[in-house]
């Protein structure tokens, strides 16, 4: 159960809002990064927690993409599809994704590690192909790139490729003369 | 490479500069603060925002001192500023980069605009993708709480302010402000009827003001060096100051690039972002994000501020600048972003719900040279059933760039259809929208 594991973070996302059901998205991220999706018995004990229905919790739900309704792989690579990343080459980072896989979007593979989606901007035009694993942002993919990051995820469960502190240019770049 | 001076990213620019309070503070930050607390009167701050001519940097530009002014004065009890991060138009990535590198200077910025506003909550509403973001923002945060730029009698003037990091889940719409204001208050994002606006109806129905990442960042220079600095900065009298524009598409270096508003498209693409990336010559931009209308090779005068490029057609918007080059098709270009539009349709209007359907289905029957003739006005009859009968501009912006390709390469979407005839692979009804 969310709240007997994480009582006194909770009551402090409460804290923050005069309204408490302000604090559902915030719950919900929660009880996602602890399963991995939403559950049934989590949206029931957000509602109980937030004092809504059930029915008022899952309508939110269903709302916003990046919550699941079912249990997905260990790592959810999300690709970016829209114009931007597919000027630079997006569909084929899926088709790279695809074949060393052996899945097809919004499927997961048969040892439950990796789920693909493709899935709208996420902010990273200029510095496309581009994926996201989790939490974390892949950027200006390539082919060798793609295997590093899958073996290393595999191996770690982490990657070092993926992007700290976001800048691009980088700044030596950016510096203009005066 | 044009001289000019950087004013956001100047921090950022440093070799070494790593975003955390000592470094903000190294460089001058917490200054504009400590001129303006208890010192400057608040209806004075927002006059002198005014006077700057700082106008919103989140896609509609809209004057910032005067939305802040639109709160009511006499109310009596809670006002909030909500600070949209949701940057989600496709195209734009600089806000993400303001944050992540110099959260500090949107911090202070936050700190500013709730003293003028009156308001001692503030959220940043940050998209949900940008976990990286969001936790960058929370030590930001602490660090500044620690020092006592936020909480209790901040600088002992008596002001008081919490801020706190919101995160959403995934939906585009939520970076349009009434959607932002549901999604906040733990609902499905949808847009309110407006008015009344949130400046007398906002969070919680209280006087709420909401401002993007990048036009709080430019608040604490504003302060600082004064609204006349600012004002002399781009194209005054109506666009001032700079912006961060993301350029993104087939360039040799894309990326963000700050640059006073008045550049031309010219100087945006080829001097900053390095040119095309291949011999292939530009073949089509656009000009403001992904709600913005296609501008061609024709528009690389068009200067970079407001009222040009509205002159021109189109709308500066976000600040992101898509470059794409001589074959790519512009039939699949339209047909990618309106799939991005279906998919986020809130779904509240008929108009956009289903009309967002049928324009991607009519569009993929083209593409897939199987649409016909009669096809190109059911597109621009769909088009004008949809401009301005919706509750927010997600309409409007949802057909841009639909008109925009129509009307300057109708010979793409003619010779798809061409080719459909003369294989006689003519769908024999047009595709009903999904139920």
């Amino acid at each position: 159960m969310l709240l007997e594991k994480y009582t006194d973070h909770i009551n402090e996302i409460l804290s923050r809002y005069p309204v408490r059901r302000s604090a559902l998205l915030p719950l919900l991220n929660l009880a996602q990064r602890e399963d991995g999706y939403v559950s049934e018995s989590a949206m029931k004990e957000i509602a109980r927690i937030l004092r809504l229905t059930p029915s008022q919790v899952y309508e939110v739900v269903t709302f916003y993409t990046m919550l699941n309704l079912k249990p997905i792989g260990k790592f959810h690579i999300q690709v970016c599809r829209s114009l931007m990343c597919a000027l630079v080459g997006s569909d084929t980072l899926v088709g790279w994704l695809q074949a060393r896989l052996g899945i097809r979007p919004r499927e997961t593979t048969p040892d439950r590690l990796f789920t693909l989606s493709t899935v709208e901007c996420l902010a990273s035009c200029g510095t496309g192909p581009m994926m996201q694993v989790n939490e974390e942002y892949y950027e200006q993919l390539t082919e060798e790139k793609v295997d590093r990051i899958l073996a290393d995820l595999k191996r770690d469960g982490t990657c070092s490729l993926k992007s700290g502190p976001f800048m691009f240019p980088q700044p030596e770049l950016q510096q203009v003369k005066r | 490479m044009p001289t000019h001076e950087l004013i956001l990213l100047k921090n950022m620019s440093t070799p070494g500069y790593t975003g955390s309070l000592a470094d903000y503070e190294r460089a001058g930050g917490y200054q504009a603060l400590r001129k303006v607390l208890g010192k400057i009167a608040p209806a004075d701050v927002t006059e002198m925002v005014k006077k700057s001519g700082l106008r919103g940097r989140g896609g509609a530009g809209f004057p910032t001192g005067v939305k802040w002014e639109f709160l009511p004065k006499d109310y009596q009890g809670p006002r909030y500023l909500c600070c949209n991060a949701d940057e989600s138009e496709p195209g734009t990535f600089k806000d993400r980069q303001l944050m992540e590198r110099d959260p500090h200077q949107m911090l202070e910025g936050i700190v500013i605009t709730c003293y003028a506003i009156g308001a001692e909550i503030g959220y940043i509403y940050i998209r949900g993708e940008f976990v990286l973001g969001a936790q960058i923002l929370e030590r930001a945060l602490g660090e500044a709480r620690a020092a006592g730029y936020l909480g209790t009698n901040i600088l002992d003037t008596g002001f008081n302010l919490d801020v706190w990091v919101h995160r959403g889940a995934g939906a585009y719409i939520c970076g349009e402000e009434t959607a932002l204001l549901e999604s906040l208050e733990g609902k499905r994002g949808l847009p309110r009827v407006k008015p009344p606006f949130p400046a007398t109806h906002g969070l919680y129905n209280k006087p709420t003001v909401v401002n993007n990442v990048e036009t709080l960042a430019n608040l604490p220079h504003i302060l600082n060096r004064g609204p006349e600095w600012f004002a002399s900065i781009g194209s005054p009298p109506r666009s001032t100051g700079t912006r961060i524009f993301c350029v993104s598409g087939h360039v040799k270096r894309p990326g963000n690039y700050e640059v006073p508003m008045g550049i031309t498209f010219r100087e945006l693409i080829f001097d900053h972002a390095g040119g095309m990336r291949s011999d292939k010559p530009l073949k089509a931009i656009i000009p403001g994000g992904a709600s913005a209308a296609f501008f061609t090779d024709q528009h690389l005068e068009v200067k970079l501020d407001f009222e040009s490029v509205a002159q021109a057609g189109s709308m500066l918007g976000s600040g992101g600048v898509t470059v794409m080059e001589e074959g790519t098709s512009m039939v699949w270009a339209a047909l990618r972003l309106m799939e991005f539009f279906y998919h986020e349709s809130c779904g509240k209007c008929t108009p956009c719900r289903e009309g967002s359907s049928w324009l991607v289905q009519t569009l993929r029957r083209i593409m897939a040279k199987r649409g016909r003739h009669e096809d190109l006005d059911t597109l621009t009859e769909l088009c004008k059933n949809i401009v301005g009968r919706t509750i927010c501009a997600f309409g409007d912006a949802e057909v841009a760039p639909i008109l925009s390709t129509l009307q300057y390469w109708r010979h793409e979407y003619e010779e798809l259809i061409e080719a459909a005839e003369a294989a006689e692979l003519i769908t024999p009804e047009p595709a009903l929208a999904r139920h």
